[in-house]
Order: C-alpha cells, then structure tokens, then sequence
C-alpha cells in the first residue's frame, strides 16, 4: 500500500514547482505569457495538491492522518523523511491559494518588470513547501536556502535604489541567520546524533546531563534563526523596510515567509520539548511567550508611528507573528488551536492589504499608474471629475470596501475572520472548560496586549483611511484591471469563507494541534514508516 | 589539539563578527565568509576529532563503525560549503550593483557624513 498514489502525493508540493521552475529558466524573457501559463499550471497543481492533502491527513488513509514519505526509500532516521499532516496540509493549502492570486495579480505588470520573476517564484514555493513537509532538520536548512535564495532574487526584482538597499540588509541578516542555523544543528547533531525531528524527539528524554547542556544551547542557537525569520523583537527590525522596499506580489508572498519561521517553532517546540520531554519539558516557552509580546508591543508602537503604508502593512506583520509566537510559548493545546486560525487569517487579510497598497497608492499618483495601465481597465468612469453625492465609482467602491475589509480583519474586529480568531484567541486563554483554573499574569498581560494591538491597528488604518479616501482633496477613480481587483477580491473571499465555515476549520485545526501535542504520535508514524521492498528482495531474499 | 581548533574557530568568529558590524559593504562581504569558514569547521568537527580514522571506505564485509571517522557531518558540511558559496556569490553581486547605483559602497547606500 505504501506505493499507492497518496503516498506520492507528499512530495508532489515540492516537485511541481520545482520542474514548473526549471523549465522556465531556459524560455525566453519575451515569452512571458507562455511563463506564465506554466506559473499558473503548477500553482494550479499545487492547489488541488494541497486540497487532496487536507482531505487525505483528515481520512482514514494513514494512520493517524499522518503520512510519511522516505525520500530514496532509506528507513526512517537514517534518510529524509517527509511528512504530512494536518497543519502541514493546511498551510500547504494557505500556500497555494496566496501563491494563486498573487501570480494572477502579478500578471499585467510585474511579472514583465525584470527577468527571471516566475522561475524565481515556483523556486520561493518549492522553498516554502519544503519547508512545511520535510521532518529532518539538516533538509529543512537546505529548504530554508533555497526559499531565502528564491526571495532575494525577488526582492531584488523591479531594481532600483530603495530595493536593493533593503536586499543588502535583507541578504546579510539573513545569511547571518543561516550560520546559526547550521551551529544550531551541528550542535544538535553533536549532542544527540540525530538530524530526524521525530527520533530527535524520541532520544532527548534519554540525553545524558551534559549532551543536554549542548542539546538546549544547540536548539536555542537554532531557533534565533528562525526568529530572526519571524521578526521576533529585538532581532526583527529588517522586516519594515523589506516589506516596505519589496514589489506587492514578492512582498505578499514575504508575509508567508515570517509565518514559516513561526510554522517550524511551533512544529519543533511541540515535538521536541513536549512534557514527555523529560528533564527538557518546556524548555523555552517562555521566552516565546515573553519575546512575542514584546514583539507584539514592538510592531503595534511601529504601526501607530508609520507614516508610509507599506511600513504600516510591515509592522502589521510584526504583530501578527508576535501574537503567534506568544500563542506558542504560552503552551496550552486549545490555544494553538486559535493560533493556528489566526496564522491563516491574519496571512490572507495582510497578503490582500499589501496587494491592495498599490492598487490605493493609484489615488495619489495616477500619472505613474496610468504608465502601468493600457487596456482592459475595470470600470473608469469617462467624466474625470466626478460631482460630489452623485454616485461614487466602482473602482473606488471597490478600494475602499476592501479597504475596511482589510482594516477589519488586520485590526480583529467583527463581523470578519480577524474577530473570530481573536474571540476564540480569548475563549482558550480564559480557559472556559475548566472553571476552576485561575488564569495566571501572564495570560492576562497576553489578552491586554491583543486587545491593545487591535486598538493600534484601528487607529493607524483609520488614519490611513481618512488621509487617502476622505482628506486627499479631489480623488480621481484609478484605473485597475480585474487581473488586479481579482486576487485582492480572492484572497478577502477567503477570508470571508473562513469566518462562515469557521466551526469546520477551527475543528480541523483543533485535530491538527490535538495530534501536534502528542509527540508520540510522530515518533512511531516517522520511525515505523515501511520501506518500500526492493526488486532484490522480491526473489525471496 | 580541541583547544587548538577551538581557538581557530573562535578567532575566525570573532574577526567575521567584528568585521560585519563595519560599515563598508566589502568588510561585511569578508566578515561573512570568514564566519562561514568558521561554521564549516565547526560542524566538520562536530564528528569529533580523532586521528588515524580513515573516512568511510568499501572494504570486505561490513565495516566496524568505531574504526572510520563519522560520515555525517562530512556530508553535511559538504552542503554548507556550497550552499554558502552561492550565497556570498550572490550578496558579492548584489554589492557591486549597490556600489553602481549609488556610487558609494557604504552598507546604507550614501556616506554618513551626507
């Protein structure tokens, strides 16, 4: 059973890309439509991968939901091993629907601005993916490479001063941050003699005292790497300026970037210093926990003092990934629960309101937008000064519905996904199943910041608001093409989707972080996994 | 001779470190690549340090593990080597254009002093 076609399913998010990517780098550079075509095969492919995932993990076609695939067909902790599960499958899933609208957001223009940006794009979701499925750490470090390689290059598309200013930085802090990666896993290496996050696991309860001392400083080194990905205060002040310097459709697939940063804490954490864990239960919790609100203090002050909006959507960011670290170290099942939702939401809503930017940034300058736009504009009104309280055109109806759409969801207010992930944010840290239990500071300091950031976030999107709808003076309807108004249009649809289906998902979810707290779980799905008898064998050897 | 190699690695470290935090985007380059030397000695010798271990060869019969030098770590910073060869290809690319576009090869792009 275990060659059935499922089985192969798992490494099918890594290959597309990965082919759709090369056969792209030798066509042409005029060719565009047909790269593109290409780009939206694979993302197309990827979006039914990631569908078919989510369905296989919630069957009964592995054990558990949990399907392993041995690269190379080596045993378990000798090889790479790839997994899927839940909340694999679920941002996998995320992946493919953000990698979606911003390829088709990315069709009228800046794909065309410099060589190079869809192959480099299939390479940053091959990176991303990779990421997401591969169980071994020393993998997950070639992964990393090849999504950071990927995101350069992208940053770096659309070249001018401002972008390849911030990809200096970029580069540097993040070439930095991948020599502490492989400290971290050399020492990991050196202490347990294992790369498998499963067998990993396995071994730490049965570390010596001090392998253990090598272990925690190896596993530490490690995650200020990924930290420094998912912009933790105090090593998280590149994040702005890239975000603000980067093109829309690299900067919207950047958001997704902080968010594997936080993806491998959370799946490492919960494995690795589970409370079978022994003598390492619970290492670094709360330095997660602590770090994040920090962070979240950081990114809400950032929000309130921009004065650009790419800055404000970067800082946005910041508070997002200070909520999930923070979620994470607090340590509690059903909370990660909440966390994984808001990780979903808060990505889709910042993905559109990056996107969208641009589309407003129209209003103020739209002699440079004009340049961009020749044909198939979405609904230019022909009078260019449109009298006051006569109707308002749909273009600007659209901007700003969307607008609002986004401010809602960013700042965590109703009727939006945004509320629902903060309300069952609240409904976990006061911990209503068990009325006894008193909640402690921590949690309480954690619920005040929340609601402090959603109040920063409100302030700072009015204010934007109010400056660029209402007090511009005379606004002109920019022109835009429904290849632009699509994706936005999409990715807030799937955010209204997740707040009116928001009963399943937060029950998968629930699934996902109930199997992710048991680390056993992994440890007999990854080490037990079957090889594949080989042909010699079949002779009856 | 751990001491020996700790002192070398360490060096190597501490210079790249110092030499990042310059403001010349040529010193950052080099502070880099002195730390990724650093690095990769360091995770070769994670494997441990021994003498008169062969690395992994075929010989008859199944190989004694204590008797060759442990594989892994070879092979991974075998990786690293590449991998962070192509990076600071890369930001060594990224710094001749920095140093084209903006005439100065200071890391924020225009002199302090400006």
């Amino acid at each position: 059973m275990s060659s059935a076609w499922h089985q192969h399913l798992i490494i099918a998010p890594i290959l597309i890309p990965l082919l759709c990517g090369a056969l792209q780098v030798p066509i042409n550079h005029s060719r565009h439509r047909l790269k593109f075509l290409l780009s939206a095969l694979s993302v197309l492919g990827l979006l039914v991968t990631g569908v078919l995932l989510t369905a296989l993990t919630d069957g009964a076609y592995w054990n558990n939901g949990i399907g392993v695939y041995l690269a190379g067909n080596w045993a378990a902790p000798f090889g790479i091993a790839l997994l899927a599960d839940r909340l694999a499958a679920a941002m996998l899933l995320l992946t493919a629907v953000l990698a979606a609208c911003t390829l088709l957001y990315s069709l009228p223009r800046w794909g065309r601005v410099g060589v190079h940006f869809h192959p480099l794009f299939q390479f940053l979701i091959m990176g991303i993916n990779g990421a997401f499925l591969t169980h071994d750490l020393f993998n997950l470090f070639v992964f990393f490479e090849v999504m950071l390689a990927a995101s350069y290059g992208l940053l770096l598309h659309g070249y001018n001063a401002a972008r390849l200013q911030a990809a200096m930085q970029y580069i540097a802090i993040n070439l930095v941050a991948s020599l502490l990666f492989l400290i971290g896993v050399a020492l990991i290496y050196a202490s347990t003699g294992t790369l498998n996050m499963a067998d990993l696991a396995a071994r730490i309860s049965a570390t010596g005292e001090t392998d253990m001392v090598l272990l925690k400083m190896g596993v530490a080194v490690l995650a200020i790497a990924f930290l420094i990905k998912s912009a933790m205060w105090p090593i998280g002040f590149w994040l702005p300026t890239t975000y603000a310097a980067a093109s829309p459709p690299v900067a919207a697939m950047l958001v997704l970037m902080t968010k594997v940063g936080a993806y491998v804490i959370l799946r490492l954490w919960l494995l690795v210093f589970s409370d079978h864990a022994g003598a390492a239960a619970g290492y670094g919790f709360d330095a997660l926990l602590w770090g994040g609100m920090a962070t979240i203090v950081f990114g809400a002050a950032g929000m309130l003092a921009s004065e650009t909006s790419g800055r404000l959507a970067g800082y946005g960011a910041v508070v997002s990934s200070g909520t999930l670290l923070a979620v994470i170290g607090y340590g509690q099942p059903s909370l990660v629960t909440a966390g994984i939702y808001y990780l979903l939401g808060s990505t889709l809503a910042m993905a559109a309101f990056i996107l969208l930017i641009e589309l407003i940034e129209r209003i103020r300058s739209p002699g440079a937008a004009l340049l961009a736009v020749t044909m198939e504009a979405f609904a230019i009104e022909d009078a260019p000064d449109p009298p006051v309280g006569v109707g308002i055109p749909a273009a600007l109806a659209f901007l700003g519905l969307s607008f609002t759409a986004c401010a809602l969801i960013i700042a965590g207010l109703p009727p939006l996904s945004g509320f629902v992930a903060k309300f069952s944010l609240f409904h976990a840290l006061l911990n209503l199943e068990a009325p006894g239990a008193s909640i402690p500071a921590s949690g309480w300091t954690l619920m005040i910041l929340i609601v402090l950031s959603g109040l920063a976030a409100i302030i700072a999107m009015m204010r934007f608001g109010v400056r660029t709808f209402w007090a511009a003076g005379k606004v002109l309807p920019p022109p835009l093409r429904l290849t632009e108004v699509a994706p936005v249009s999409l990715l807030l649809a799937a955010c209204v989707v997740m707040t009116v289906q928001a009963g399943p998902i937060l029950d998968y979810l629930g699934r996902a972080s109930g199997d992710l707290h048991q680390p056993g779980l992994y440890i007999r799905s990854v080490l037990s996994a079957p090889v594949v008898p080989g042909p010699m064998r079949e002779g009856g050897r | 001779m751990e001491i020996v190699i700790a002192i070398a690695i360490g060096t190597l470290f501490g210079s790249g470190i110092w030499l990042i935090l310059r403001p010349r985007s040529f010193q950052v380059l080099t502070g880099l690549m002195l730390m990724s030397y650093a690095v990769n000695l360091f995770i070769f010798v994670m494997g441990r340090l021994w003498v008169n271990r062969p690395p992994l060869t075929l010989g008859n019969g199944v190989p004694d593990p204590a008797t060759i030098a442990e594989p892994v770590p070879q092979a991974l910073v075998l990786t690293a080597i590449v991998i962070g060869f192509a990076t600071t290809a890369l930001y060594l690319v990224v710094m001749i254009g920095s140093r084209g576009l903006t005439g100065t090869d200071h890391v924020d792009g225009k002199e302090p002093d400006q």
